[in-house]
């Protein structure tokens, strides 16, 4: 069967203004389009050989599947090309900096993918044997044992499998441990107004009550009101540090011993780590949990938007409630503390977060980048992500309006806002622009704090000249803004599209290929 | 130190800038209590390329490597040959590198492959839509269930004994939190699934009834019935498909009416990885889309009218409407998802059938060969690539004698169910065209001899 019988028609030359011709194929050189695999495949091409199956009865109970699925198969020339032709619609931090507030985009090195790719990580099944993995479980054990001695904690729980689902484990040990003090009652939990949107989130799906607390004017959270808010309803905080305004939250610590001196515990989302480690360990601020997204501070790839990592470690009081499972050394070697070994330190234990072990593939990455670092790389890592945002924010703050310039050093993000430009003119105008000029936009809208956020993360894996380069592009581009050049409205020019209708896709959902244009066609 | 650009003159140019005396001046915010004055006392300092890839590779080596022995592990994970395309062609680093794709001018690359992800999900589960990937086939059951909480405003979700006890341990420990009910139990070592028994269980209570398929003991049943049992008392039925190849073989869940379907995609490109990442498989009915967690990929047209995708219904996310969002999920599992989706295009419709019926084959094989060693008897009598057998003794120490003839036998039910007695001595194998009559042979020899 072939999925679409007309295959694929290239739309007809159209004459487009500039001068320029228009092509038969719609590709400008080296800028390709590409078709969906369901227009260029078939159910009859494959990509792969398989031997041919021995002849045997089958013992399918009688649910042989007799209908088509419709899976298009292309050779692997074909294949190869596709897939290489979609890369090039992409932005990435291998061709340019990716200033992304909050997100961390920083340089990803090869050798961490070729240590991960070593069989003897990729290639071990979970459920092996423990006295076969041994190996598997060191790595587990030494990316442990450097979580919890940056961040000054007392255990680790590697099985989230990203940022947000660190979160929940986080405030499932919160309610764990609430309940086995009998203060099950205890059911808000206050989350400033600067957080991550996942926080609230989080809270709110693990059963609490979220109430905001508000921001005080130079950009932190306000700790007066978060103490008066404090009693015996509250299961605690839930604190970005540094917070998304690219600021340390200076009252971390006197908001820390307010909140235990109140019952309640203290969650610090650590998506900003990376601003820190090495110079600052949480575990000294008070912190009872705190997520560590392994991606950002300790640079494994984003894929385009995943596998994230993100182990969450506990204080000493929080400890007893940690996920399973476990890796734990003994003087054999090491174990792995499931449901079925629990002993009396982990029967506590909130439970099982996910099927096996969490992101094994992370976790070698990020000890390849962790002992390539070092306990002095680090600190490094720290203190130039800090120094390229303020370089940034200094070099822009005549340019752009920085609510919070005022507010001490930034951490490793600069924020600005649209306060400034001509009428009719927003952030994501400066934010299409700058993709003409060859750059990822900053974050945008966010925090919802400041009106139009433009939320700028370098990272420390950026050159000088690459940050001269870009504040000279946004400098511009701002200019431009402030200026109510027009064709800003229109940007991008240049990108392998025009801005897209998100409202069309959003009003009439097309979530799967049809084959409308095999319709269209006949 | 050498992912780190700057020089020391670059430093102290950019200081002066700021108006900086030094770096320290940076970390003025941080309580003097907290600052600490240098590299953190008891880690070791950097090292070269040479020395990190010599303590690595030293510690992969004292793992035992699923392709150097005969192997016979799944349950959940199962190890597949995966092209050497679909590796070459996630590294690139335009799709290595890239972040979410929040600016969809320039990140088609990601969004189109999303798009065709969907689709090719969609048609495998036999749902009308699937999302553009979870964290993992036991989070993503565990989302379901609350997807199905929403929809029925009912509380009890009635899980089959037949669904990975990992999947339900995951779905206790976040019901204990969102006040659901889960039936749950364990299974029984019978060649019959649990179907009647979940059909009798259903009231008007009930929000869904989630079912594995093959379930954890490789048995496999229509669902039909099960899922007219569901609607009739306007509940939802959910499949899990831990094991994705198995559909090239056999009818999908979507076929027989189930509402939603879960899966996990790891056996197509993503490779064994000690339990991660995977990349969990989300398709629904039409009509529930809009309570589906994750994230959606959908087409549209840009301003000049070429056709162009982004991501979309974000309004159900986190980030726009916090604590009353769907879900908390944040990231999704992208890689991963390309890696399924490039091996699912270089299979086809041709080459995933043909690669089921091979699987199949040998599993049938594998069944009858093992079914003749004194003592072992198979328990099922449908499977697809997966069975399990029950030894005279417990299955578990006979595993770990196994390994250290080094044969990686299967996965012990006593490991998977420590409490359980009744299922001690069964032993869950699970073939796959990696699997050689060689290897075959040899496990069943090791078996007859360790049981002699």
């Amino acid at each position: 069967m072939t999925i679409n019988q007309s295959g694929w028609k290239p739309s007809a030359p159209e004459a487009k203004d500039g001068g320029a011709p228009a092509t038969f194929t719609g590709n400008k050189a080296l800028m390709l389009e590409e078709a969906l695999i369901f227009e260029i495949g078939s159910t009859d091409t494959t990509g792969v050989d398989i031997v041919p199956a021995p002849k045997a009865a089958s013992r399918l109970g009688g649910l042989t599947r007799d209908a088509a699925i419709g899976l298009p198969g292309l050779s692997e020339p074909e294949t190869v090309r596709h897939y290489t032709r979609l890369s090039r619609q992409n932005y990435a931090i291998d061709l340019g900096l990716f200033p992304l507030g909050s997100c961390t985009m920083k340089h990803n090195p090869r050798l961490n993918e070729k240590m991960a790719r070593l069989p003897g990580f990729s290639d071990v099944h979970p459920l092996a044997p423990v006295d076969t993995v041994q190996g598997a479980l060191e790595v587990i054990h030494q990316l442990a044992h450097w979580l919890v001695t940056l961040t000054g904690m007392t255990s680790v729980a590697m099985s989230p499998k990203a940022g947000a689902h660190g979160e929940l484990c986080g405030i499932l040990a919160i309610k764990a441990a609430l309940e086995k003090r009998g203060e099950g009652h205890r059911k808000v939990i206050l989350v400033p107004e600067s957080a991550h949107g996942t926080n609230p989130a989080t809270a709110a799906f693990a059963g609490f009550k979220v109430e905001d607390i508000p921001a005080t004017a130079d950009g932190r959270v306000d700790s007066e009101a978060l103490k008066a808010r404090l009693g015996p309803d509250v299961a605690g905080v839930m604190i970005t540090n540094p917070n998304t305004c690219g600021l340390f939250e200076r009252d971390l610590k006197d908001i820390s011993d307010a909140v235990h001196a109140a019952g309640g515990y203290v969650y610090c989302d650590g998506a900003n780590f990376n601003a820190i480690v090495g110079r600052v360990r949480p575990g000294d601020l008070g912190v009872d949990a705190m997520h560590i997204n392994l991606h950002k501070t300790f640079s494994t790839p984003h894929g385009g938007g995943g596998p994230g990592s993100g182990p969450v470690v506990f204080s000493e009081a929080l400890t007893p409630f940690a996920p399973l499972p476990f890796v734990e050394k003994t003087g054999e070697g090491f174990r792995l503390v499931e449901e079925e070994t629990a002993d009396e330190h982990h029967a506590d234990s909130f439970g099982r977060m996910v099927a096996f072990h969490g992101q094994m593939g992370m976790f070698t990455r990020a000890l390849t980048y962790i002992l390539s670092h070092g306990a002095d790389g680090l600190r490094q890592v720290a203190e130039d992500a800090v120094l390229n945002a303020n370089y940034v924010l200094r070099s822009l703050e005549n340019t752009l309006d920085a609510p919070f310039a005022n507010s001490g050093p930034c951490m490793h993000e600069a924020i600005f806002s649209d306060e400034g430009l001509a009428d009719g003119f927003s952030t994501i105008d400066i934010a299409k622009a700058l993709i003409d000029e060859g750059f990822h936009p900053m974050t945008m809208y966010f925090p919802l704090v400041v009106h139009g956020a433009m939320l700028v993360e370098p990272t420390e894996t950026e050159s000088k000249a690459a940050l001269d380069q870009f504040i000279g592009a946004l400098r511009s581009v701002a200019e431009r803004a402030k200026a109510g050049d027009a064709s800003l409205k229109t940007a991008p020019h240049f990108a392998p599209r025009a801005r897209l209708d998100e409202t069309q896709a959003a009003r009439k959902p097309v979530l799967v290929w049809k084959e409308t244009l095999a319709k269209a066609a006949e | 130190m050498r992912y780190l650009p700057l020089t020391d003159t670059d430093r102290g140019a950019m200081l002066s800038v700021i108006g900086a005396s030094s770096v320290d001046d940076l970390f003025v915010d941080v309580p003097e209590a907290a600052r600490l004055s240098g590299p953190i006392a008891g880690l070791p300092n950097h090292a070269s390329e040479l020395a990190v890839e010599r303590h690595m590779t030293a510690l992969a080596r004292k793992n035992t490597v699923a392709g150097e022995v005969p192997f016979f592990l799944g349950c959940g994970a199962y190890r597949h040959h995966v092209p050497a395309s679909v590796d070459h062609m996630i590294q690139r680093g335009e799709f290595l590198t890239a972040y979410t794709p929040y600016q969809p001018e320039i990140a088609q690359g990601t969004l189109q492959m999303l798009f065709e992800f969907q689709t090719q999900v969609a048609r495998l589960l036999g749902t009308d839509v699937a999302n553009a990937s979870m964290y993992d086939g036991s989070t993503a059951c565990w989302e379901a269930i609350g997807m199905a909480r929403r929809i029925t405003k009912r509380g009890k979700a009635i899980l089959s004994s037949g669904l990975h006890p990992h999947y339900v341990s995951v779905a206790k420990t976040m019901a204990k939190y969102t006040g659901d009910a889960l039936e749950t139990s364990a299974p029984t070592l019978t060649a019959e699934t649990d179907i009647d028994a979940l059909i009798a269980a259903i009231d008007g209570d009930t929000s869904c009834v989630v079912v594995q398929y093959p379930d954890i003991l490789g048995r496999i049943a229509d669902l039909t019935p099960l899922a007219d049992a569901c609607h009739a008392n306007k509940a939802l039925l959910i499949a899990v498909v831990t094991e994705p190849v198995a559909l090239g073989a056999i009818r999908s869940p979507g076929e027989m009416d189930a509402d939603i379907v879960v899966g996990e995609g790891q056996s197509l490109g993503v490779g064994l990885q000690f339990g991660g990442p995977y990349v969990g498989l989300f398709g629904c009915k039409d009509k529930y889309v809009r309570q589906m967690p994750g994230r959606l990929c959908g087409e549209t047209v840009d301003a000049d009218g070429k056709r162009g995708f982004v991501l979309t219904l974000s309004t159900r996310e986190q980030h726009i409407r916090r604590e009353k969002a769907t879900s908390n999920i944040c990231t999704n599992s992208g890689l991963c998802a390309l890696a399924f989706s490039i091996h699912m295009t270089l299979l086809g419709e041709k080459g995933l059938r043909d690669l089921a019926g091979l699987n199949h084959a040998l599993a049938v094989h594998a069944a009858e060969r093992l079914a003749q060693v004194p003592g072992v008897s198979l328990v099922n009598d449908a499977f697809f690539n997966e069975f399990t057998v029950t030894l005279p003794v417990e299955a578990r120490p006979v595993v770990r004698t196994l390994a250290e003839r080094g044969v990686l036998a299967g996965v012990s039910l006593g490991r998977l169910y420590p409490g359980e007695d009744a299922l001690a001595n069964g032993l869950v194998i699970a073939v796959t065209e990696t699997t050689t009559a060689e290897d075959i042979e040899t496990l069943a020899t090791a078996l007859q001899e360790v049981l002699a």
